[in-house]
């Protein structure tokens, strides 16, 4: 089982979900520029889309030689995962949808929630909060790889990442629109939607379940956008009763 | 001091008139209670939040994904968040900015509850801090179009393509200091004063920066209008002299190799002349490698100093080569790059004009591992066999 983390944060947003699933080979990893990734490895032209982090699933399903993969994506995670299961269907053995949205800027006919003004409150929010990020903040972000319990550290490094990258992330992440990638899924994929949820909300989850054949929708007892720290247990067991059947 | 309880609230005064709003919310931000400091911050009756509104509700659609995407993970996962700026949408719409500082409040089987936050009013911090951040923006702006300048600056002091001189090869090398983005002091020419007779020039002023490129450019013109009227190199650097001495803008010294080169339908004759600069340097056919002329004064420093002529013809195989000091003081740790290893290197790339340029560049810029601590100029001029 493979689990991509959203935008905001790190692989630690499923530190309480993971134990459930002891018995499979677990792999998480944080994206390039978040977390503890090198921060020198991003490249501004490869991860102005999803696409370049869909390559990047890839990569590490080739170098650990990982096969009929359970793919978990939170979030934006969610079409990183679409966009890779597209690319090299038989790899993946299922697609977990966490949250996903093909599309948050609303448009004729389509209500993501967002207008691009908002978009640019939100850089806005990164750029006001970033302020006491500086480069003396990056070792700390970077190094104890080999440490992954949340110590000090990581309490301090924890949603932080240099601003620019940051702000990169986000338009990739907000101004993406893969509606038309959903029709392509042929991986048998989960939605799992929290009643409430204001990055993605309800009807965007449904939207994605209409229009991924055969998929299956769980709407969560859960609120807010990360139902993976909120009710790690309900997460768990609606993907396990999904995985394990 | 003992507060006492409000009538109406049943809070006390200490928790209502607090210097923050104090918010308790439930695990899905659903309000619980609010202090009065809070409820005159956002305009809104108390008894219209508390149990109806959550919290994010009241801020800003940007600010409410970053709640999402940052602060609630955060706070859920660590177990608070200090210092978080976000902006609040009060009752009338308007937004005021609010430092935020919240706890998680976990039950007694350690479960997650619900939260706790105290609310500052940020708005002059804020307004300065953006300021802060317009600032940062526009020195990023004068940084970009300064580095454009430089460069276009530094294009203006060397020739944009050497000259194709017909019977001889030239190449020239030259790179700025670091990466680039100071003006420097080193600049090369090669022009034509006649029917095979070329000029090539090499020169270094004393330091970087505008004020340099201002004596550069002066001294690359100047070269170009004395040759007019009479082209012999000592002839030339005695005008330059007398150029820098008569210029009060600027106080700057400069070194000068100057090269003519001229053909007489069998072979090619070099007259070299220096002013305080490191001596042209001939490579023969056979490899044999030897300095062409003597030093000379610094240009600008005396009143008429005598410049010397030295003459040599160029056999087939032949190659002159000029350079700045950026090549034999390059450094390495406690090294220099050194004459030694320039000859050695100019050895072995005789028989082309771009390797002798080029490859020794190369090879000074690998000395120093990538980073130049000065700039380079290298022109070597090879007559074929």
């Amino acid at each position: 089982m493979l689990f991509a983390h959203g935008y905001g944060c790190d692989q630690q947003m499923w530190r309480h979900v993971t134990p459930a699933f002891d018995d499979f080979q677990v792999v998480c990893f944080d994206h390039v520029g978040a977390g503890r990734s090198d921060l020198a490895a991003y490249d501004p032209a490869r991860y102005a889309s999803l696409e370049g982090y869909a390559t990047d699933v890839l990569e590490i399903c080739d170098a650990l030689d990982l096969r009929d993969v359970v793919y978990v994506g939170h979030s934006v995670a969610a079409m990183i995962g679409v966009l890779a299961a597209n690319r090299e269907p038989d790899r993946f053995a299922a697609l977990v949808l966490v949250g996903p949205s093909p599309r948050y800027l609303d448009d004729d006919g389509y209500v993501g929630g967002f207008g691009a003004a908002d978009i640019e409150e939100l850089l806005g929010a990164l750029d006001a909060n970033y302020l006491g990020w500086s480069q003396a903040m990056a070792p700390v972000i970077v190094g104890n790889a080999d440490r992954p319990e949340l110590g000090a550290e990581l309490t301090a490094s924890f949603c932080r990442t240099d601003p620019e990258i940051a702000k990169r992330f986000a338009r990739a992440t907000f101004l993406a629109d893969n509606r038309a990638d959903l029709d392509h899924v042929t991986v048998p994929t989960l939605v799992l939607q929290c009643t409430e949820d204001v990055i993605a909300p309800p009807d965007v989850g449904r939207y994605v379940a209409d229009h991924i054949a055969g998929s299956e929708l769980v709407i969560l007892d859960a609120t807010g956008h990360c139902p993976n720290l909120s009710a790690p247990e309900a997460t768990a067991a609606a993907i396990a009763r999904f995985v394990r059947r | 001091m003992t507060d006492h309880l409000d009538a109406t609230t049943g809070h006390d005064a200490f928790f209502d008139d607090a210097p923050c709003g104090f918010v308790a919310v439930q695990l899905d931000g659903t309000i619980e209670r609010v202090n009065r400091t809070f409820v005159e911050m956002c305009g809104f009756a108390a008894a219209d939040l508390v149990g109806s509104r959550r919290l994010a509700s009241l801020l800003s659609v940007g600010g409410q994904m970053y709640v999402e995407t940052h602060l609630k993970p955060m706070l859920l996962l660590t177990g608070q968040v200090r210092g978080v700026a976000l902006e609040l949408v009060d009752a009338c719409g308007a937004r005021v900015p609010v430092l935020v500082n919240a706890t998680l409040v976990r039950d007694a089987d350690g479960q997650p509850v619900g939260g706790r936050v105290a609310m500052f009013d940020a708005t002059e911090r804020r307004a300065y801090e953006e300021e802060l951040l317009a600032a940062r923006a526009r020195a990023e702006e004068t940084e970009a179009a300064a580095r454009t300048l430089v460069r276009s600056l530094q294009q203006t002091l060397i020739p944009p393509v050497v000259p194709i001189v017909e019977g001889l090869q030239v190449a020239a090398a030259y790179r700025p200091a670091g990466d680039g983005d100071e003006v420097g002091g080193d600049f090369y020419d090669v022009f034509q004063v006649g029917a095979d007779d070329w000029i090539v020039v090499v020169g270094d002023v004393t330091g970087k920066g505008v004020e340099a490129a201002a004596v550069t450019a002066l001294a690359r013109y100047t070269v170009r209008a004395a040759a007019v009227t009479n082209a012999a190199p000592d002839a030339i650097l005695a005008t330059l002299n007398d150029v820098l001495r008569k210029d009060d803008a600027t106080s700057r010294w400069c070194t000068c190799a100057i090269a003519r080169l001229t053909g007489d339908g069998d072979g090619w004759h070099a007259q070299v002349s220096h002013g305080g600069h490191p001596l042209a340097l001939v490579v023969a056919a056979d490899g044999d490698v030897t300095e062409l002329g003597t030093p000379g004064v610094v240009l600008g420093a005396l009143e008429q100093p005598t410049f010397r002529c030295a003459r040599r013809s160029l056999e087939p195989g032949d190659a002159l080569v000029l350079y700045t000091d950026g090549v034999t003081e390059a450094r390495s740790g406690g090294q220099f790059y050194g004459e030694q290893r320039l000859g050695a290197t100019l050895r072995a790339q005789r028989g082309s004009a771009n390797g002798l340029a080029y490859r020794l560049l190369d090879d000074v810029v690998g000395f120093q591992a990538g980073t130049t601590s000065d700039d380079i100029v290298i022109v070597a001029v090879h007559r074929p066999s």
